[in-house]
């Protein structure tokens, strides 16, 4: 394709890229540097059914004249991003100072909001996408070497968990895993322990929420993976079963091979989506013992009564950062065996 | 309180002239909408004052449980979305911080006559908000399961404690307490009902500097982290549904729980009749020798919207005089507990009344409380699961609470 054709073609698809995706992150960014004025306070007396009391509260006049003259705010350059609630750069460096060995350092480092909620997201990332991408495969090679009249019911029950709401599918398994729920209770019966509890212990709400994590998003692995299936040549499979080739050796040096452009696909999508992992932690009430990046953007805006719109944008773009650091080897990865085919 | 005691007090003395009957509400005409959250209460209100639409009133609603997130941006917007929006103490100071609800004060002379002087919410001495009902955390007790145990009503939470310590070597029950302790705004509540409760202040005098990590902070912590060692192992999990789902399936025998939950888990639906008739509401518990109940009095009401027409503004304050008159509370009494006259106080009622006449404070109607809320809910769970020491907690609550209000533009 010429270049000009080309540029024409994916015109509109760039336009839309700009107005929907581009410039919605660089409002997003414009919004991190910049924070709340500081309010003019003063004392005045409020009353209510219960009684008075001279408090302190904002005088609204004085506030809005400043907030008009700079309608964006104060600007605050990268602190919001270093401060405590995000990179938190001056407490890590004295915690750094301070601890004696490398495991104090890192109890106090994981004390922060923002270090707690990374690890938890890089865990479940780099726990649940290799298992969805080989779970994924082997279920859709079991799938397809089923007699026709069983494939197509198999394939939809097996789509099943993505047909299901994310939130919906996380509070049926969050009421089945309670202590009077039949997975709860059935664990406290079989390990005699009638304080076990799935909610209570770190651990177990992680792998609760990374099992959960791998069945939600097996379906999308195994549907990609069948159809890859399909395109598989047949006559260099026969090939190699007359090479004396046994199943496992034609999965491993025929199949494997031949659909691995979809294993670097998959796995650019799961570890977006993993990243970004969000439903599970809310449908688990989990936020006690797992909290991820999306979390916190989630909490910020909708925790409470007041909104944190500069510490969510922050935490928005560290986290497209973070992805960002992930994609770079698949990226690389797609970018040299391009070059390498051209040649 | 004592103007609380005497809503309570008058309310069984009929004042017939205070009402002012409205035909067809008087309105010449407007646009009204309405922003409430999404409980039975305030449906009774709402729908009341929407019987004033027609002639040239249009009268719409939201009941929605994000209304929080809704009122700042809602309100914002010139004409504003919603003329009238429903909220309590804590919602309406961010509201007043950025200017977007207005003074009462012309309305309440020109349409108030019936309303009462507590309704009034005023700041710096202008109207800002109408109360209209009332609610707070308090304690439900199983009058059965403390007579087996030989216990009287707890007013302290020490003697919660040792209830619950004689209800479980009794074999009742293992987890005989419950709260709301699902991180976030409800284990933030918690948290600022028991420091309530030592009588100190949240802040320094006059400032928005933080000021919990003292011996008073330790005490709220300690009596906090005990309780939940009554608590099921689940207690991280716990909202209002939760504990009272709980509550009615038997599963507990004291616990702190909002004073509206009273109503239903009291009535025949979800329970039994052994359960339902022996559930007791009782005042908040003291902390110790605590000058007041660990506890916070709240109100829910509504204000007008800053940047609608006045035409929209006094249509709208004529539509909601009319939600929240007599005639609604006569047909809503048992709701919840109505500041309106007219109102009986019920049995469902008497734990928000006890808690307000042990002279509980109201929910501190500063502009920074709500981040000071936020902190705490955030950074308590690893104390109360044994992984932070009771000092590092209440430093991370001040090292949050900092962070957050620099960037709300309360701190330098």
């Amino acid at each position: 394709m010429k270049h000009r054709t080309f540029l024409w073609f994916i015109l509109p698809s760039l336009a839309a890229m700009l107005l929907f995706i581009a410039l919605p992150i660089l409002s997003v960014f414009t919004q991190s540097l910049f924070v709340k004025h500081d309010k003019v306070l003063i004392e005045a007396e409020v009353c209510g059914p219960f009684g008075c009391k001279t408090e302190v509260s904002v005088d609204v006049e004085a506030t809005t004249e400043l907030q008009k003259q700079k309608p964006l705010g104060k600007f605050n350059g990268l602190k919001t991003y270093t401060n405590r609630n995000h990179l938190a750069i001056n407490e890590v460096r004295s915690a750094w100072n301070e601890s004696s060995s490398i495991s104090i350092f890192l109890s106090s480092l994981l004390n922060l909001p923002f270090y707690k909620a990374l690890l938890f997201t890089i865990t479940y990332t780099f726990c649940v996408t290799p298992f969805v991408i080989v779970l994924g495969l082997f279920i859709a090679i079991a799938v397809n070497s089923l007699p026709p009249v069983l494939k197509g019911p198999t394939i939809f029950m097996s789509l099943l968990p993505m047909i299901v709401t994310p939130l919906v599918g996380a509070l049926i398994l969050f009421w089945m895993t309670d202590a009077e729920g039949i997975i709860g209770s059935t664990l406290q019966i079989i390990f005699n322990d009638s304080d076990l509890s799935l909610k209570a212990s770190k651990t177990l709400t992680w792998i609760m929420l990374m099992v959960y994590g791998v069945w939600a998003s097996l379906p999308f692995s195994f549907i990609v993976f069948y159809a890859g299936l399909q395109t598989v040549p047949e006559d260099t499979l026969e090939a190699a079963m007359i090479d004396g080739a046994n199943r496992w050796e034609r999965i491993r040096y025929v199949i494997v091979p031949y659909i691995m452009p979809l294993v670097v696909f998959i796995t650019l999508i799961l570890l977006m989506d993993n990243f970004r992992v969000f439903e599970p932690i809310i449908g688990f009430s989990a936020q006690a013992n797992a909290t991820s990046l999306s979390w916190i953007i989630y909490n910020d805006l909708r925790g409470g009564e007041i909104q944190y719109f500069s510490s969510a944008s922050a935490t928005s773009m560290l986290t497209i950062i973070g992805v960002g650091i992930l994609l770079v080897p698949v990226l690389i990865r797609t970018w040299r065996d391009f070059n390498a085919k051209s040649t | 309180m004592f103007q609380f005691k005497s809503m309570v007090a008058s309310a069984a003395i009929l004042i017939g002239s205070a009402t002012v009957s409205y035909a067809g509400c008087g309105i010449s005409g407007g646009n009204v909408s309405i922003l409430a959250n999404d409980f039975p209460a305030l449906h009774a209100v709402v729908s009341a004052a929407e019987s004033c639409a027609g002639d040239g009133v249009t009268i719409s609603k939201n009941h929605t449980k994000e209304h929080n997130s809704l009122q700042v941006p809602g309100l914002t917007a010139n004409p504003a979305e919603y003329s009238v929006v429903v909220l309590a103490n804590s919602s309406l100071v961010p509201l007043m911080g950025e200017g977007l609800v207005r003074p009462l004060d012309d309305l309440v002379a020109k349409h108030g006559g019936s309303l009462q002087k507590h309704q009034l919410v005023t700041i710096d001495g202008k109207i800002m908000a109408i109360a209209f009902m009332a609610n707070a955390q308090h304690l439900f007790y199983r009058s059965d399961i403390l007579d087996k145990v030989g216990l009287k009503a707890p007013t302290t939470y020490e003697e919660v404690l040792d209830a619950a310590k004689a209800i479980r070597s009794a074999g009742l029950m293992e987890y005989p307490f419950a709260f709301n302790t699902a991180p976030g705004w409800n284990l933030g509540e918690e948290f600022v009902n028991m420091y309530m409760g030592t009588g100190a202040d949240f802040f320094k005098p006059g400032t928005a500097e933080v000021s919990i990590n003292n011996e008073h902070g330790i005490a709220t912590l300690n009596m906090i982290k005990a309780l939940t060692e009554y608590s099921n192992p689940d207690f991280l999990t716990f909202n209002s549904d939760a504990t009272q789902a709980l509550w009615e399936a038997g599963d507990l025998a004291l616990a702190n729980f909002w004073g509206t939950r009273a109503g239903p888990i009291m009535d025949a639906e979800g329970s039994t009749e052994e359960i339902t008739s022996n559930t007791v509401v009782a005042s908040a518990p003291f902390l110790g020798n605590g000058p007041r109940p660990s506890s916070t009095l709240w109100w829910d009401g509504f204000s007008i919207a800053s940047n609608v027409s006045d035409a929209d503004a006094e249509a709208s304050f004529i539509a909601m005089m009319n939600g929240i008159s007599r005639e609604m509370v006569t047909a809503n009494n048992d709701l919840t507990v109505w500041l309106i006259d007219g109102y009986k106080p019920s049995a469902a009622s008497a734990g928000v009344t006890a808690t307000a006449a042990n002279g509980a404070a109201p929910y501190p109607m500063l502009p920074f409380m709500g981040t000071l809320h936020g902190a705490a809910g955030a950074e308590l769970s690893e104390f109360l699961q044994g992984s932070e020491t009771v000092e590092q907690a209440l430093a991370d609550i001040e090292a949050a609470y900092t962070a957050a209000a620099k960037e709300k533009g309360f701190l330098d």
